[in-house]
């Protein structure tokens, strides 16, 4: 397995190995599926479109529905207008959505296509609504791309109609439905009322009823996109994917906006808790502050099954940079800690949080797992953390391996089950523990196969 | 049925309906003239498809299963990133050969490079390759933005061949070429035709063969492998499924090709024939009887009474090893239904294996199909060139002066001819039933529709629309991934296929898609008073 990578560290500059990121658009088409009733639609030739529900699909095991300008040679040459024209009015008369967000490819972006321009001189019937994104593959990642469409939401439609309605935004980040029931959970619990953008539970876990729907019941209605220009404040969940969404909530409806990491582990959903608290002035509810001691319990109980424990974390820069944070706190040691996509904040961030450890470790912002892996090759690790792309790398050093992120492609489940929150935390701690005791299990000696550990 | 496919179509908008009744028809065997369908024309914008690009046609299906190439997706990152172990192209490293199949190479072009080109990028990115790898072959594949900055990667792989003394090879399989995957399979043959078969050296034994448009998803081309070596076949090369370069370049050599997926391959097929005199016979291992029929086929082909004894012999020893287990799954599916949308030439295969265990196709389609896969290759002097198809290099050979060899006499050939399908490949739509609907390029809608029409116990098809009918409540099995199990070529595969379709109909869960509470009575009375 990998065989032809070498132990020793090459410096390369032009050529990526086995990517840690990919591009903008899957990003923007996951984040529009957390809109009610809305069809994503990619404006490009349809490879795009097709791979991007691919692993859409295969990441949730639901459907992912997404329609696309089907680019030939012709419109790369006179440009797309014509194809978004044809495709906008064929996607209104034939599947309905309420809502059209197109987001670009790479192609549509080199040619200069004017979406704007277009979608002005196109029929969009009455009531219905046509927003987009640019989200050219060759910046930045699928992360840049999610954080692109939400704050394409931001921009066409949240309206400040200067009628507060008491509510807080949540920008849940790049997340699954899991994570965004979890958090909507916690504001339930404060009974504090919330508008969740985007939203994709309910329509990436929807039920099996016999019946397929094409729009679920989940996501963000629109009505509640225009009105988080209303709301008393926006809290902003992994700076990377939610940040500018909620800039723009500020500069465009002046709802004041709070940047907070993605509430992974036990400081960064204490963060949360405390900022929701502060900002509606509503006390910690019991109920999360017992489930909060449950983890504390369980990091205390089980701290011996992780302590001092090397790992290695790559994925989504959000949800690493709150991993790192998590796995400080549980005594273990992220010895190398990567994301694919780009922002020297990453690295000054997760730097910063190893010094304070005193833990000589390697960061890297625009990574590939090439590098992770020769990383490993020249110091192992006990654990590896990442998505499935890392286990060719567990296989070839034989490292053990959490899945955590996105995309998970070769087991289930997990998009149901949140990491976010107190439960996530949880949840975490037991997929840490568990898989380094299985380990533990299977390396053991007969007369070392221990009953209770 | 005539009326009710027209009253799915109908709800189009005027000129959607006008496309789209071109590519659906209901069989009919009876009428005097044969029946034509319209494919490989453009999507039209906005329907949803489940259509990819010629970059996924060319790197995706055709060069990415080759073990020993390192192949460079040139462009932004996420071409190279979707076609990184995706296709299931399983591949067995050799000794000390190079293996690539878990490695994805990409320049990741960012802005500025798009802006002033990605030539440079390219060329530090092979040097870099070469450096750390030290590959025999490189590949340079390139996307939709490449194409329109007009890097000339072909300029990047002569200098980079002659700069490493390697084989270095340009594919200009951007994703706007053609209507579907199709034209980057053309692009991918033309390529290997142009620079790789032909140029190798090694010795051939008796009854040789190349495996054309088999690409060892779950590992059917080791199933095939298997059953042709146990009769004495020797396979020259696997195009490309557990494939390889080294492999390729001795294709010529080969007595006879044989090919499974026509779409994807047959250009190369056809080319050989022109240029080396080698024959060609489409075959079909999917499925008990299609299985026995094609390697009787095979046989007859070499027409050598030893070769056909072994070949009854091991169809005998085979078909001993699998009748009780097909007999007893056949018992589970008999009478089943089931509508198929999938591939080049799966949508045809398919319908042998669920004929084996009596299941009746109603409905089947391919994704990228031409017109010949439906209808025949002996429609192509009918098939119309339009603008699309005329962006897609076709590459014309002559027979090769040194390697050119005629295998069959002409009597013989003649003879031939009409017992198997010799240069030859009759199209999907003879082999189906009267009333049963064929549809290119099946689109989301009419998905949706058709299988609430249908009612199909069995929906095969790929990954973005599974769930869309395990939502509806019918069992959907993908035909690309296969869910990730497999072999299901051949003997062995068939019962795979048997055992996972059976596990799939008949799995307890289907009973709990309706809550109890929706069917039975739900207000328990009591008696007041007592």
């Amino acid at each position: 397995m990998l065989d032809l990578t070498p132990r020793e560290y090459s410096k390369r500059s032009a050529l990526t190995v086995n990517p840690a990121k990919t591009c903008q658009p899957v990003g923007a088409m996951y984040a529009a599926l957390g809109i009610h009733k809305c069809l994503p639609h990619s404006h490009g030739s349809q490879g795009c479109c097709a791979y991007h529900r691919k692993f859409l699909t295969r990441n949730f095991r639901d459907p992912v529905m997404a329609s696309t300008s089907s680019f030939t040679e012709g419109a790369s040459v006179f440009g797309g207008g014509t194809n978004l024209k044809t495709a906008i009015k064929n996607v209104f008369s034939i599947y309905n959505p309420d809502i059209i967000a197109i987001h670009t490819t790479c192609l549509s972006e080199t040619i200069g296509d004017d979406i704007p321009a277009f979608v002005a001189t196109a029929q969009v019937p009455e009531g219905k609504l046509v927003i987009h994104a640019n989200t050219p593959s060759y910046q930045g990642s699928h992360v840049t791309g999610f954080s692109n469409m939400v704050k394409a939401m931001v921009k066409y439609l949240a309206a400040n109609s200067k009628t507060p309605n008491e509510k807080i935004n949540i920008l849940p980040g790049f997340v699954n439905p899991g994570d965004m029931r979890e958090i909507k959970r916690i504001m339930k619990a404060f009974g504090q009322e919330y508008i969740m953008l985007p939203d994709t539970s309910g329509v990436l876990d929807a039920p099996m009823t016999g019946k397929y729907e094409m729009y679920p019941k989940g996501g963000t209605t629109v009505d509640e996109i225009i009105d988080s220009g209303n709301s008393m404040a926006t809290v902003a969940l992994g700076s990377f994917a939610s940040s500018e969404a909620a800039y723009e909530l500020e500069k465009k409806c002046k709802v004041p906006g709070k940047v907070l990491k993605t509430p992974i582990g036990i400081k960064a959903t204490d963060d949360l808790l405390m900022a929701i608290s502060k900002l509606t002035g509503k006390p910690i509810p019991a109920e999360l502050e017992e489930e909060r001691g449950q983890v504390v319990d369980i990091m205390v109980d089980c701290h011996y099954h992780y302590h001092g424990k090397k790992v290695a974390i790559f994925g989504d820069p959000d949800l690493v940079i709150a991993l790192t944070e998590f796995t400080l706190s549980l005594g273990m040691i992220p010895k190398y800690v990567l994301t694919g996509t780009p922002g020297d904040a990453f690295e000054r961030e997760v730097k910063f949080m190893l010094e304070e450890a005193g833990i000589d470790g390697k960061v890297k912002a625009l990574g590939d797992l090439f590098a992770l892996h020769q990383w490993i090759k020249q110091e192992p690790v006990d654990l590896i953390m990442g998505t499935t792309y890392g286990k060719y790398i567990a296989r070839a050093e034989d490292i053990p391996f959490a899945r955590i992120g996105f995309p998970i492609l070769d087991r289930s489940v997990h998009s149901y089950l949140p990491i976010v929150g107190y439960k996530g935390a949880m949840r975490i701690i037991e997929m840490i523990s568990n898989t380094l005791l299985d380990r533990q299990d299977r390396d053991a000696a007969d007369e070392d196969l221990e009953l209770i550990l | 049925m005539k009326s009710k496919i027209d009253k799915v179509i109908e709800q189009y908008p005027a000129s959607v309906f006008k496309n789209r009744k071109e590519h659906v028809l209901l069989r009919n065997a009876d009428k005097p003239e044969p029946q034509t369908i319209t494919a490989n024309t453009r999507t039209i914008p906005g329907i949803i498809t489940n259509r990819g690009c010629c970059y996924a046609g060319c790197k995706g299906v055709v060069l990415g299963p080759l073990r020993d190439a390192l192949i460079i997706t040139h462009g932004p990152i996420g071409c190279g990133y979707y076609t990184w172990g995706t296709r299931r192209n399983k591949g067995k490293t050799k000794g000390d050969e190079q293996n690539y199949l878990n490695y994805c190479f990409s320049t990741d072009l960012q802005e500025g490079d798009i802006v002033f080109g990605g030539e440079k990028k390219l060329r530090k990115a092979i040097t870099e390759a070469v450096e750390i790898f030290q590959p025999k072959t490189v590949m340079i594949c390139s996307t939709c933005p490449v194409g329109l900055i007009g890097d000339d990667i072909n300029a990047v792989a002569n200098w980079a061949s002659k700069e490493y003394g390697i084989k270095v090879l340009a594919f200009s399989c951007e994703g706007y070429k053609g209507v579907s995957q199709s034209g980057g399979h053309h692009i991918a043959n033309n390529g290997l035709i142009k620079h790789i078969i032909g140029t190798g050296d090694k010795v051939v034994g008796k009854y040789s063969l190349n495996i054309l448009g088999e690409y060892n998803i779950g590992g059917d081309g080791w199933e095939l492998e298997r059953i042709l070596k146990k009769i004495g076949y020797e396979i020259v090369s696997m195009m490309t499924g557990d494939g390889t370069v080294e492999d390729l370049k001795s294709a010529h050599k080969a007595d006879l090709n044989v090919i499974q997926c026509h779409r994807s391959i047959n250009y190369i097929g056809e080319m050989l024939n022109t240029k080396y005199g080698t024959d060609w016979i489409k075959v079909n291992f999917i499925g008990v009887k299609s299985t026995i029929k094609s390697l009787r086929d095979i046989a007859k082909y070499f027409d050598d009474a030893d070769l056909t004894a072994r070949t009854e012999a091991v169809i005998a020893e085979e078909l001993s090893d699998i009748s009780e287990k097909m007999d007893q799954y056949k018992r589970l599916c008999q009478g089943k239904t089931a509508a198929l949308f999938v591939g080049g030439s799966r949508a045809h295969h398919y319908q042998h294996l669920l004929r084996d265990l009596g299941i009746e196709t109603i409905l089947a389609g391919y994704e990228f199909a031409h017109r010949d896969d439906y209808e025949g290759r002996e429609v192509l002097p009918t098939i119309k060139e339009d603008g699309d198809s005329k962006n897609i290099e076709s590459i014309e050979v002559k027979p090769d002066p040194e390697h050119y060899k005629i295998t069959l006499s002409k009597e013989r050939y003649e003879k031939l001819k009409d017992e198997i399908s010799l240069n030859y490949y009759a199209g999907m739509m003879k082999d189906m039933a009267n009333g049963s609907i064929v549809i290119d390029d099946l689109n989301h809608y009419e998905t949706e529709e058709l299988l609430k029409i249908l009612k199909p116990d069995l929906f095969c098809s790929g990954i973005k629309d599974k769930y869309i009918s395990h939502k509806a409540g019918i069992f959907s099995k993908q035909l690309h991934s296969y869910d990730y199990s497999g072999p299901y070529a051949g003997f062995r595969g068939a019962v795979n296929f048997a055992r996972d379709i059976t596990m799939g109909l008949t799995t307890p869960s289907w009973k709990f898609v309706t809550p109890p509470w929706k069917t039975e009575p739900m207000i328990e009375g009591s008696y007041v008073g007592r």
